[in-house]
């Protein structure tokens, strides 16, 4: 039962990580019905900016939680600027053109950014400065849990009330909710649709960062790959949870993580890339709309 | 007049004819080309830097001994190849090394699924190749042509069992090995049969593909079984992560290794969470050798730290190397002068590759920094294995081993 418990816990941790990462997904999904591929890479990119962040603040001496604070805001603003520049320069131009070509240029941005990455950081590993060290703490019932599994939990779930909040109740997330609606309509009631689609964009693009920080905070190896296998489970994670329902990402997510934990330690280890897939084929199979999703009829 | 754009393509052939001028100049020169490979990019990178530095340092006394010639040919500076850690990259790049750069014999690689991936090109090819730390039985079983200057799986297996049931008196062991690599595939078998051979048992066997960030789960689902160490036959990388993560979830016994976690990396990856771990090696600094003191003097001179031991058996694969070309110049030059780039025949170069061979294959106690080396039969190295403890991000040398049953 312990076993059990500790391995939930673990599966948790892990799942709000991709739940980070397929809000991103399913932002831009229910806005642009564009499935951003390279979001996986912005994650990736939100690590390094962390790590370059940290070396660079290590001088300052500051207390370890002041800099994880710090290094986490300076990353997530980092990379909402690559998100800004993504969409400016590779999105926008061919917003016109056919989803597909969207969607071909989304494979491409990936391609330049992993690319890119090994060219300026280098294909080897790079070790995340330890701004905050790990310590223990014991649950009952055999079951611990480490400070850094805690702050991921806690940091994603902030993260994701945020989220709530400005999609909820704010002008600008009324906005959103009336551009994912219908772009024509939006236009008409005097939304800037383009500013909205940039600002999502870059929200997207922070929350994948933070997830990038908290990932490299607890397994201090990053490389410019990293992003990939957790970019597609993330996106399989939105596609089960509903792509673009914003509960449905968080609750895709966990499920993903919760699975893949679990399959590894009854089943077999080398089922953990697996079992991600065998999770988006059943959905597609017996529920295509995701757990959360509506049914919409689509005229052809 | 020229227009513009025909004055550009002038230019064009211009800078063609030249490069191939310069090409030509340079084959025209008379040398002995030694191809290199290893990973010096990718999860394991210290193995290829490593593995670099050391041939670099037997390269530079070459230099300053003999002024890098032997029997009167000069060898070219080794440059390696990148194969970024991965076996479909170190294939492409030995077809580079023997094909376009007509070398005339190979070093590398660390890896062993990487060193199985380039011994058939080799060994097809008649270019001997000699891996300085591949220590997967299969690799050297690939043809006659494939060496090795290390100790192999099946006795880094036993010694690392021995250790654990004679020396750590341990009954109970779990194991977590990369599905990914041969090696530890290999070495995972071989300590689980003298490990259950010397009355030990093997409580939990898990497994996870080099580059998984995640172990959690694996290392959870093994707590639960309440083993007395756990072996991680994998690379340092990985086994840091390893290390941390079983801290975290509160497991306190010791992580045993094998020969993969030999990196400078591995305790800034595994931090505290090393200290008490066990691994087996190839040597180990402390050892009293005069051969391996003058060989840390150079190192640390050059490159202002501690070399580990593929850095040191890589020294002495290039020098084993180096010692049977001077051989075969000094017993045979004819044969010899077929080593050179300039030599036209393939048949010339075949037969002198070939002489070659048979010279790497009666090594016999050639002083190495890592240990007397002899090539037996099946062109492996038998040494002994020390067992290197970590205490406070210290490497320790704990026990040396001997080879006592004959290795197969």
């Amino acid at each position: 039962m312990s076993e059990f418990l500790q391995q939930l816990v673990n599966g948790i941790t892990w799942g709000s990580v991709y739940a980070l990462i397929a809000l991103g997904y399913t932002m831009v999904y229910g806005i642009l019905r564009l499935i951003n591929f390279a979001h996986g890479d912005v994650y990736m990119l939100g690590a390094f900016g962390g790590y370059f962040l940290a070396r660079a603040l290590a001088p300052a001496a500051m207390p370890g939680g002041a800099m994880a604070i710090v290094v986490l805001l300076g990353s997530m603003v980092a990379c909402g600027a690559v998100g800004f520049l993504i969409e400016r320069l590779a999105y926008r131009p061919v917003r016109r053109s056919s989803r597909l070509a969207a969607l071909i240029t989304a494979i491409g941005v990936s391609l330049l950014l992993e690319n890119g990455g090994i060219l300026l950081f280098g294909a080897d590993p790079k070790f995340f400065p330890q701004i905050i060290p790990a310590r223990q703490y014991q649950l009952g019932a055999g079951v611990s849990v480490s400070n850094q599994q805690l702050i991921v939990i806690l940091v994603s779930i902030a993260l994701m009330l945020g989220l709530r909040f400005i999609v909820l109740h704010t002008r600008v997330g009324k906005a959103m909710r009336a551009v994912s609606h219908s772009h024509t309509a939006a236009a008409l009631m005097g939304i800037s649709v383009d500013r909205i689609i940039t600002f999502t964009f870059v929200l997207g693009s922070a929350l994948a960062a933070a997830a990038g920080v908290l990932v490299a905070l607890q397994n201090p190896k990053i490389d410019p790959l990293m992003g990939i296998m957790p970019g597609l489970k993330a996106f399989v994670a939105a596609v089960l949870g509903g792509i673009g329902n914003i509960p449905g990402a968080v609750l895709g997510g966990l499920v993903m993580g919760i699975a893949e934990v679990m399959v590894v330690g009854y089943l077999s280890p080398t089922w953990r890339d697996a079992i991600a897939f065998v999770l988006l084929i059943a959905i597609l199979l017996f529920r295509p709309a995701g757990i959360l999703g509506k049914n919409t009829a689509e005229k052809v | 007049m020229m227009s513009p754009l025909s004055g550009r393509i002038a230019r064009v052939v211009a800078a063609m004819a030249l490069i191939v001028v310069a090409g030509c100049a340079q084959t025209g020169e008379e040398k002995i080309v030694i191809g290199e490979y290893g990973s010096l990019t990718g999860t394991d990178a210290t193995f290829g830097t490593s593995t670099r530095d050391g041939i670099q340092i037997a390269y530079d006394e070459l230099v300053a001994d003999q002024g890098g010639k032997i029997g009167g040919l000069a060898v070219a500076p080794i440059t390696p190849e990148d194969d970024q850690g991965r076996a479909e990259e170190a294939a492409t790049a030995v077809q580079k090394i023997v094909n376009q750069d007509q070398a005339v014999a190979v070093l590398g690689e660390v890896a062993s699924s990487r060193s199985l991936a380039a011994a058939p090109i080799c060994q097809q090819a008649g270019v001997p190749m000699i891996s300085p730390s591949s220590t997967n039985p299969e690799v050297t079983k690939k043809g006659d042509y494939i060496f090795r200057m290390c100790f192999l799986d099946d006795f880094q297996g036993w010694v690392m069992a021995k250790f654990t049931a004679e020396n750590l008196k341990l009954k109970r062991v779990a194991i977590l090995w990369d599905v990914k690599s041969d090696y530890s595939k290999g070495l995972k078998d071989y300590f689980t049969q003298s490990f259950t051979g010397m009355g030990g048992t093997i409580v939990g066997d898990q497994s996870y593909s080099a580059g998984d960030q995640d172990f959690r789960a694996q290392l959870t689902a093994l707590k639960a079984k309440k083993p007395e160490a756990i072996f991680v036959p994998g690379y340092y990388t990985e086994a840091g992560l390893i290390a941390r993560q079983a801290r975290e979830i509160g497991y306190k016994a010791p992580l045993l290794g094998g020969d993969g976690w030999e990196s400078s990396q591995l305790i800034q990856i595994g931090g505290e969470a090393m200290n008490g771990c066990y691994y087996s090696n190839h040597w180990s600094l402390d050892a009293p050798d005069s051969n391996l003191k003058r060989f840390l003097g150079k190192y640390r001179a050059k490159f202002n730290h501690d070399p580990d031991a593929i850095g040191g058996l890589a020294y002495d694969a290039a020098n084993v190397l180096f010692a049977a070309m001077t051989k075969l110049a000094a017993e045979d030059p004819q044969t010899f002068a077929g080593l050179s780039s300039k030599s036209a025949g393939k048949d010339l170069r075949k037969a002198a590759t070939q002489k070659l061979r048979d010279l790497i294959a009666a090594t016999k106690d050639y002083p190495g920094v890592t240990g007397k080396i002899t090539v037996d039969a099946n062109r492996n190295a038998s040494k002994p294995a020390v067992v290197i403890e970590i205490k406070d991000g210290k490497k320790v040398l704990n026990t040396t081993t001997y080879p006592q049953t004959p290795a197969s």
